[in-house]
This record gives structure tokens, C-alpha cells and sequence, in this order.
């Protein structure tokens, strides 16, 4: 291998834009992958659920009839979210 | 079918009327075609050699110009829902809009290549060899653009993008279209034999893109 | 491919993902690393081009790959359309990033191994060309995706398109044949190359079945990736969704 002929500089730069561009696919592919998984993970520990929320109406008009008990809550809101989604879920279902 | 003449009409009058847009599209041809020289310098045998070509690839650039009307102005205010609720089935409804297209653009941008012809110097007696070829190819420029007209309907830098989807699909009218004229210019053979798939690939065109294009109008509308 | 069937379910596609993908990683490496071994080390230089046959055990598979990822991309445009099988669109959009990449190395590897042995970096000879349209049909394909925001709209156009240019690959790659014909006076190459010596065979085909190895590894990974990535859009609206009722 090590006499490649006195085209050498071809067959190397072939080979090496080959690899490259191989391994910049391989990378690129791997790495979103990783990232989707990462932001998934996230998002459901943050508790978001697939299917979890019913349609933006349902809550929207039992938390405005609850508005003013709510009120003081609302800075609290995300610890608040979750009792507010099964009840959301109750009334859907 | 009276419908469909119907429609026929309306879109070539709409065309003619709104005016701006063939003119925009034979003013783009004529200035293609004239700053070319420039590029490649005033030898007028070169420029003879390479006027069919540089003359059929501006038309096919002028063409496309104009392509993304060919569905938006109805789709922009609702026409075409309305249409497409019509007797018309859908891809007889594209099929007569591509045709409109070409009544409206292919044809004077092929009527016009003559005249360019003359600043590239394209031999006279190749001249009607020219408008023909344009004539017959012309159908499956507009037709092909309506496929590319329904697939990027409504999106931002459609035309680009109609442009960059729809050119390699031009292969071969271009290949067929040039060869047809630089045979009588230039070369050996017939011009017989490529016009012939031209005009091959004209009808397949006609025939065929409609579905692509209803099938497109379809998934852009739901 | 029964198992497209039992596979429509996108959990279960994400669960062969996880199980096939070390597997086939491993097979990839040793595929190339025993494909590379045979390419340099046994493979002995071909009598007209010497060494830079050498270039002839990327350029060929990756050629394969190429064509073959069209392929796929156009069965998943049937199944988007006729069957509407779920994962159909992820699979097209997925692979054709992945198609663009191998059509790219074709083309430069060609065009370097075009150098030396025609004295040009580029020729229009009919395989070539057909190769830079196929590019061209990629990047079309790409372009498209990217610019409909709208996931099925997206994977229907994306489709039809994908279709469109399948039809007409066959029709460009005859007409630049014939206008190849048309416009070489004599053929003072064979473009095909020499014809292949059977001791050549060998390391083609192991470099062939690494890049195949290699195309399925990044497309499943792709595919979950994609299938990842709309569950995420899908949440960040819902999160979106919860904030806005708080608000309210």
C-alpha cells in the first residue's frame, strides 16, 4: 500500500473526503439523535405528559370560574398544575 | 368540457390583462439573452454555436419566473377552494391552468426567441426549426411547472424553491429541445428524431403532471 | 418487509432501534475495517489504472448506496400516499440527508478519480450527470422539507415529489445518454473503467455491504431522532398549552 502510484495524492484525498464526509454524517446524525433524547427526557421531567392536557378550552373555563380562589395560588402555578390536570381530565372523561 | 374551456378563457383573460407578469417574464428573456455576450464575448460564430442553447435555457428560466402564478393569485384569495368544490375534477382543474400558462407565456416567449436569435446570431434558415421546437416543448415546460407551482404553494421564496425543484426535471426537454435546433445549425443528423421526443415527452407531460399537480393542490389544502 | 406492518406502531419501532443499533455498529466497523484492510492490502493495482483503482471501492458503493436510498425514499413516498403508513414519512425525511451525503462522495470521488485517469475533473458522460441530477433531486427534496412548516403537508409534498423525480430518472439518464452520444466523436474512455478482474470483486463487495451496514445504522438513527423530535414538538406545545392556561 505504501507505493499508491504517482496519482497517491488522488486516491488519499478521495478516500479522505469519503471518510470525512462519512464521519460529519455519522456525527451530525448520532448527535441530533442524542439531543432529542436529552430535550425529551427534560420535557418529561418537567411533567409534561403526552395526551396529559385536554383541549385548551376545558381548563380554561374551570380555572376561570375557580379565578378568584385561584388567585393567590397562581405564583405558584407549576406545583399548581398538576392537581389542576387531573381535574381537567375528570371533567373531560 | 365547457367548464373547462370555461376556466380556460378566464385564466388566459386574467393573464393577459394583469399584463405585468408576461411582460416581466419576455422582458427577463430579452435581458438574459442580451447581457450574454457580455459574458462570453462578441465572436459571432461562438455566439451562433451557443444560441440555441443560452436561448433555450433563458426561456426555460423566463418560464419559471411566472410559474408560481400559475395556482397562487386563486389560491391567495380563495378561488381555488371554490374550484376545486366545482364539476371540474382536480387534475383536469390543474391541467387547464398549466395549459392557460402556456397560452399565456410559453407561446410569446417561444414567438420571441426568434427575434433574440438574431442578437446571438442564429442562422435564419434555423429559425423556424427554432419556434417550432419551442412551440411543441413549451407544453412540458408549463406543465412540469404546475407540478412545481402546487407543491410550493403558498410558501415563503416559493418561486426559488419551484426553480430548484423543477429544473433537473427539465433535463430532457432541454437536452431534446437544443438538439432539435443545433441540428440544423451545426450538426450532423436530423432534427426529426429529437423532435419527435420532444414532442413525446410534451404529451407525456400533459397527460401526467395534472395528477402529480392535483395530488400536490390536494395536500396543500387540507 | 412484513415487519413494516407489525412496525407501524412508532414505540415499537424506537424499541428495534435501541436493540439493533449496537449490533449493527459493530458490524459496520468491522465491515470497513476488513473492507479497508482488502482494498489497500490485497487488492492488487489494476494493469491499466494502477493504484487509483483503489478509488473505484468507495466510489461503486457509494453509488449504490445512493441509487439505493432513492429507492427507499420512493417506496416510503408510496407509503405515505397509498397505505399512509405512519412511519413512511419520517422514514423519507430521515434518509434523504443520508442519500445526499453518499450522492456527494460519488461525485467528488468520481470526479477525483476522473483526474488521473481521463486527465479531467469532470465529464458528461451519462452516469455522472445522472448522478449530479439525482443530487439535484436530494437537495429539492430537502429544500422542500424544510420549507413546509406543516409535518403532514410537509411528508405528502415531500412525496409526490419523490415520485416525480423517480419517473423521470430513468427518462434523464437516457436522454444524457443520448445526448452523450450525440456529442463524443470517438470514445477515448470507457467510462465504465476496465472490466472489473474477479480478485477486485472481493473488496468491492465488502466495502459495499459496510456502506449498506452503514446507510440502515444512520437511517434508523435518523428515524428515531425524527420520531423524538415531533414528540418534543408535540410536549413544547403542551407546554405551551399549560402556561397559557395558567396565565389565564
Amino acid at each position: 500500500m505504501f507505493d499508491l502510484g504517482p496519482h497517491a495524492g488522488f486516491i488519499i484525498a478521495a478516500y479522505g473526503v469519503a471518510f470525512v464526509a462519512l464521519g460529519a454524517l455519522t456525527v451530525a446524525t448520532f448527535a441530533d439523535d442524542r439531543e432529542q433524547r436529552r430535550m425529551l427526557a427534560e420535557l418529561e421531567r418537567k411533567g409534561i405528559r403526552r395526551r396529559s392536557a385536554a383541549s385548551p378550552a376545558t381548563p380554561k373555563v374551570t380555572s376561570k370560574a375557580a379565578k378568584p380562589t385561584t388567585k393567590p395560588r397562581s405564583s405558584a402555578a407549576p406545583a399548581k398544575r398538576k392537581p389542576a390536570s387531573p381535574r381537567a381530565r375528570k371533567t373531560r372523561s | 368540457m365547457s367548464a373547462a374551456l370555461t376556466l380556460l378563457r378566464r385564466d388566459v383573460i386574467l393573464a393577459w390583462r394583469e399584463g405585468g407578469a408576461i411582460g416581466v417574464a419576455l422582458g427577463f428573456y430579452l435581458v438574459v439573452v442580451a447581457i450574454t455576450p457580455f459574458g462570453l464575448g462578441p465572436d459571432l460564430n461562438l455566439l451562433a454555436r451557443i444560441a440555441p442553447g443560452m436561448l433555450w435555457v433563458a426561456l426555460l428560466l423566463a418560464a419559471l419566473l411566472s410559474a408560481d402564478r400559475i395556482f397562487h393569485n386563486d389560491y391567495e384569495d380563495g378561488t381555488l377552494d371554490v374550484l376545486t368544490t366545482g364539476p371540474l375534477p382536480l387534475p383536469v382543474l390543474a391541467g387547464v391552468k398549466c395549459l392557460a400558462h402556456w397560452i399565456a407565456t410559453g407561446v410569446p416567449l417561444a414567438l420571441l426567441a426568434p427575434v433574440l436569435g438574431l442578437l446571438l446570431n442564429l442562422p435564419l434558415d434555423a429559425m423556424p426549426l427554432l419556434v417550432l421546437s419551442m412551440l411543441v416543448g413549451t407544453p412540458a415546460v408549463s406543465f412540469v411547472a404546475g407540478i412545481g407551482a402546487s407543491l410550493t404553494l403558498g410558501l415563503r421564496r416559493s418561486g426559488l424553491l419551484l426553480a430548484l425543484l423543477v429544473l433537473p426535471l427539465y433535463v430532457p426537454v432541454l437536452i431534446f429541445g437544443v438538439s432539435t435546433v443545433s441540428a440544423a445549425v451545426v450538426g450532423p443528423g436530423s432534427p426529426w428524431p429529437p423532435f419527435l421526443m420532444l414532442c413525446a415527452l410534451s404529451l407525456a407531460s400533459i397527460v401526467l403532471a395534472p395528477i402529480a399537480a392535483a395530488a400536490a393542490l390536494r395536500t396543500a389544502q387540507r | 418487509m412484513t415487519p413494516m406492518i407489525s412496525l407501524a406502531s412508532p414505540t415499537r419501532f424506537l424499541a428495534l432501534v435501541g436493540t439493533v443499533v449496537p449490533w449493527l455498529s459493530a458490524l459496520v466497523v468491522v465491515l470497513l475495517a476488513v473492507g479497508l484492510y482488502l482494498s489497500f492490502f490485497v487488492a492488487p493495482p489494476d494493469y491499466q489504472q494502477g493504484e487509483t483503482v483503489r478509488i473505484m471501492f468507495i466510489h461503486v458503493p457509494a453509488a449504490w448506496v445512493a441509487l439505493g436510498c432513492y429507492v427507499v425514499i420512493a417506496i416510503a413516498a408510496l407509503g405515505t400516499l397509498i397505505w399512509r403508513h405512519p412511519l413512511a414519512a419520517v422514514a423519507a425525511k430521515a434518509a434523504a440527508p443520508i442519500g445526499a451525503t453518499f450522492t456527494f462522495i460519488v461525485l467528488v470521488t468520481g470526479s477525483l478519480w476522473g483526474k488521473p485517469m481521463w486527465g479531467t475533473y469532470w465529464v458528461w458522460d451519462a452516469r455522472l450527470t445522472s448522478l449530479l441530477v439525482l443530487f439535484l433531486l436530494y437537495l429539492g427534496l430537502i429544500a422542500l422539507w424544510q420549507a413546509i412548516e406543516e409535518p403532514g403537508r410537509a411528508g405528502r409534498a415531500a412525496a409526490i415529489l419523490a415520485l416525480v423525480g423517480a419517473i423521470n430518472l430513468p427518462i434523464i439518464k437516457f436522454s444524457v445518454d443520448w445526448w452523450n452520444t450525440l456529442h463524443q466523436p470517438a470514445s477515448v474512455f470507457r467510462t465504465d473503467g476496465p472490466t472489473i478482474d474477479p480478485a477486485l470483486l472481493t473488496p468491492l463487495f465488502v466495502m459495499g455491504a459496510a456502506f449498506i451496514a452503514l446507510f440502515v445504522l444512520l437511517h434508523l438513527i435518523a428515524m428515531r431522532a425524527e420520531i423524538l423530535r415531533r414528540r418534543v414538538r408535540a410536549l413544547q406545545q403542551t407546554q405551551v398549552a399549560h402556561a397559557a392556561v395558567a396565565e389565564a
